[in-house]
């Protein structure tokens, strides 16, 4: 997993609230039996006015003019900012992939779905859940300057706006560790592997008809 | 000190490890697997060497891709051929203790199998790279669904790591009204708190009303638990569970059987217990409802019309309505009685099991399908339900009908398969999810229980399929 310290990126704003996975990457991208390439294909159904399908070269297809992504001014954007309970619906982890695929590593909301929420760590992406009122603050300054860019900083936890304002964010002692360090949760557990086995065993004894 | 609820037992027998942070390790005692959301976990052991930690904990079987008919043909698209394929490969080398690959008689919707088979039990943890693992929580599991990361985890290490939830009751009381279904009880606690209501809780649904539910009605109000936010949905365990579990194939034999029954018993919220969240609703207050925006949370009883933003104050939600009616086709005000359907679609892991079926052939009885409807198609959840319905006679009562009779799988719900909406068509849906383009590009879903379905699709437009 890539780590994450530190981002000043430019921010696009995705002015819906509930975004859910189904809109993030449509079900046809899911067929796929790979980890990559699923950042063209972000939004897909916002994105194109033509039906996506997996394997398509996309740089030919049309683009929706209105969907912000497209605009000129957002190329190349690394922090996404959203509204309540992003990430809804399905569990698909092709979500996360594609959101990083295409270029963020940071997606501020006001609320997100707890899944989504979880499988943006899995991928070295920073999920920060700001107030309302801020995340209102954060819509309407990117919206009139172009060129909008925050500074994220994972350590002290903090986004910084522009203007030299900022605020801090939330984040679990375990999951800031592993961002940071870009460590492997599997080997982390496997650590534990022995309090597992004991785990186990007792629990086979008291309930073996879990066991088959 | 307050007593425990049934989430805290649960929870509470499973954890291994907690860290400072309350970060823990849970174990997991299922695994459900299918093809979507697994070739990359396994493809991810494969590169680290790594064995599956303990393999007679998977249940596995191909559902969203596999194809509703012409069965003789295999799998056409090979994209989607090959994720079954890659599945198969994973499992012959990685070892279940459950498969039921593409073709096998027992095979359908993982969500409906697994109980099926005796394979979800209470007390049980249960996880798969599906969201609506919720499902089994109806048995008094703790069933997440997880991402494609998570099911490496689960994989390697038998654990999943996690934060405790905060607890909701949901408490319906009362009774139910005459052709008002467990689906209607789902979308009408949607429609209260919300598709975010649920977000960092684990509800536990009580009350007269789910005690009275049959166990597949249980499992479609768990089934919809995510779709309030909530990772896990319970119901606790009683004479039905057992009833249900009794003589099942992996269900406890024996001594085992006796043990587990007193064991079982205990899976229940003390008396005393607090919960961090209480939401309560009459059973004879809710009406067969009827989703008509792009989020479960847009729903109305039968009776009502579709909203008109202008009377939205708050911006975000206006902006909601207005996305939602030009994406539906609707115009504010209208009678949801009024909306005209194209397709018509029962099936799905939410109301695809049996009594699902009894209650859409109750309606469809002795009825035709209006001529408008360019499908209506029945997809049972797997093939044990799809034997059952047929002795049954049931697929005879639809086929007469004029409803298409398909082999199982996931089906419309997520159009993954061949069996999608085009562009602008109108589909009444006994399934989950509402969303833009779910059930294909453009695609307009209003989810519905199986029996309203039904009448829509006799109708042609919405009907109160208690007035038939």
């Amino acid at each position: 997993m890539k780590a994450f310290t530190q981002l000043n990126g430019l921010a696009c704003p995705i002015d819906r609230a509930n975004i859910d996975t189904d809109a993030i990457i449509p079900k046809q991208f899911l067929k796929s039996i790979k980890r990559s390439g699923f950042g063209p294909y972000l939004f897909d159904e916002w994105r194109y006015t033509n039906h996506g399908e997996p394997g398509m070269d996309c740089s030919t297809r049309p683009l929706n003019k209105d969907f912000v992504l497209n605009q000129p001014r957002y190329k190349g954007a690394q922090i996404m900012l959203a509204r309540e309970n992003f990430g809804c619906g399905s569990s698909r982890e092709h979500a996360p992939w594609a959101i990083e695929d295409f270029g963020f590593r940071v997606i501020i909301a006001a609320s997100f779905a707890d899944i989504f929420f979880n499988n943006c760590y899995k991928n070295g992406m920073l999920p920060i859940v700001a107030s309302h009122a801020i995340v209102d603050q954060l819509f309407k300054e990117c919206q009139a300057n172009v060129g909008y860019r925050l500074n994220i900083d994972l350590v002290s936890q903090t986004v910084t706006l522009p203007s030299g304002e900022s605020f801090g964010f939330e984040i679990n002692a375990t999951s800031k560790h592993n961002l940071l360090n870009g460590l492997d949760e599997i080997g982390l557990t496997l650590i534990h592997a022995d309090k597992i086995k004991a785990f186990e065993a007792k629990h086979k004894q008291s309930q073996p008809w879990l066991f088959t | 000190m307050a007593g425990k609820t049934l989430y805290d037992k649960l929870w509470e027998s499973h954890l291994v490890h907690e860290d400072a942070d309350g970060t823990c390790l849970i174990y997991i005692d299922r695994h459900l697997v299918h093809e979507v959301t697994s070739p990359q976990a396994f493809e991810g052991l494969r590169l680290a060497g790594r064995k599956a930690w303990r393999n007679n904990s998977i249940v596995a079987n191909p559902d969203h891709n596999t194809p509703t008919k012409d069965w003789d043909k295999g799998i056409e698209d090979p994209i989607s051929r090959l994720q079954v394929e890659t599945l198969d490969n994973n499992i012959k080398e990685f070892g279940a203790l459950v498969y039921f690959p593409f073709k096998n008689v027992n095979q359908g919707i993982i969500h409906v199998i697994g109980p099926e088979q005796g394979t979800t039990l209470p007390g049980m943890t249960v996880v798969c790279g599906d969201s609506h693992t919720s499902t089994h929580g109806a048995f008094g599991a703790l069933a997440h669904g997880i991402g494609t990361s998570e099911v490496e985890h689960v994989l390697a290490t038998q654990t999943l790591i996690a934060k405790k939830s905060k607890r909701m009751l949901v408490k319906v009381d009362g009774k139910l009204g005459k052709g008002v279904t467990a689906k209607d009880v789902a979308l009408a606690v949607i429609g209260k708190i919300g598709t975010a209501g649920g977000n960092g809780y684990a509800i536990e649904f009580g009350g007269e009303v789910i005690r009275a539910l049959s166990m597949e009605g249980r499992m479609t109000i768990c089934n919809m638990a995510i779709e309030a936010g909530a990772r896990a949905g319970i119901i606790a365990p009683d004479e039905k569970t057992v009833a249900y579990l009794s003589g099942r194939k992996y269900a406890p034999k024996g001594a085992d059987w006796d043990k587990a029954i007193a064991c079982w018993s205990t899976l229940h919220t003390e008396p005393d217990a607090v919960f961090d969240a209480v939401v309560e609703l009459r059973g004879a207050e809710i009406e067969p409802q009827v989703t008509w925006g792009t989020s479960p949370e847009q729903v109305l009883p039968i009776g009502g019309r579709v909203p008109d933003p202008l009377q939205e104050k708050d911006a975000t939600k206006r902006t909601s309505i207005e996305n939602a009616l030009k994406y539906m086709g609707l115009t504010a005000n209208t009678p949801i009685e009024e909306i005209k359907l194209d397709k018509i679609f029962i099936g799905s892991c939410t109301n695809s099991r049996i009594e699902d079926l009894r209650a859409a052939a109750v309606v469809a009885k002795g009825k035709k399908v209006a001529s408008s409807i360019a499908l209506a198609m029945v997809v049972p959840g797997s093939g044990i339900v799809k034997r059952q319905a047929e002795e049954e006679g049931l697929d005879k009562i639809f086929l007469d009908a004029g409803f298409e009779w398909r082999e199982p799988g996931c089906s419309m719900c997520l159009a993954m398969n061949a069996d999608r909406l085009s562009p602008g068509e109108r589909c009444a849906s006994t399934s989950n999810r509402n969303f833009e383009g779910r059930q294909g590009q453009g695609g307009r879903t209003h989810l519905v229980s199986p029996a309203m379905a039904v009448a829509a699709a006799i109708a042609g437009h919405f009907v109160d399929v208690r007035t038939i």
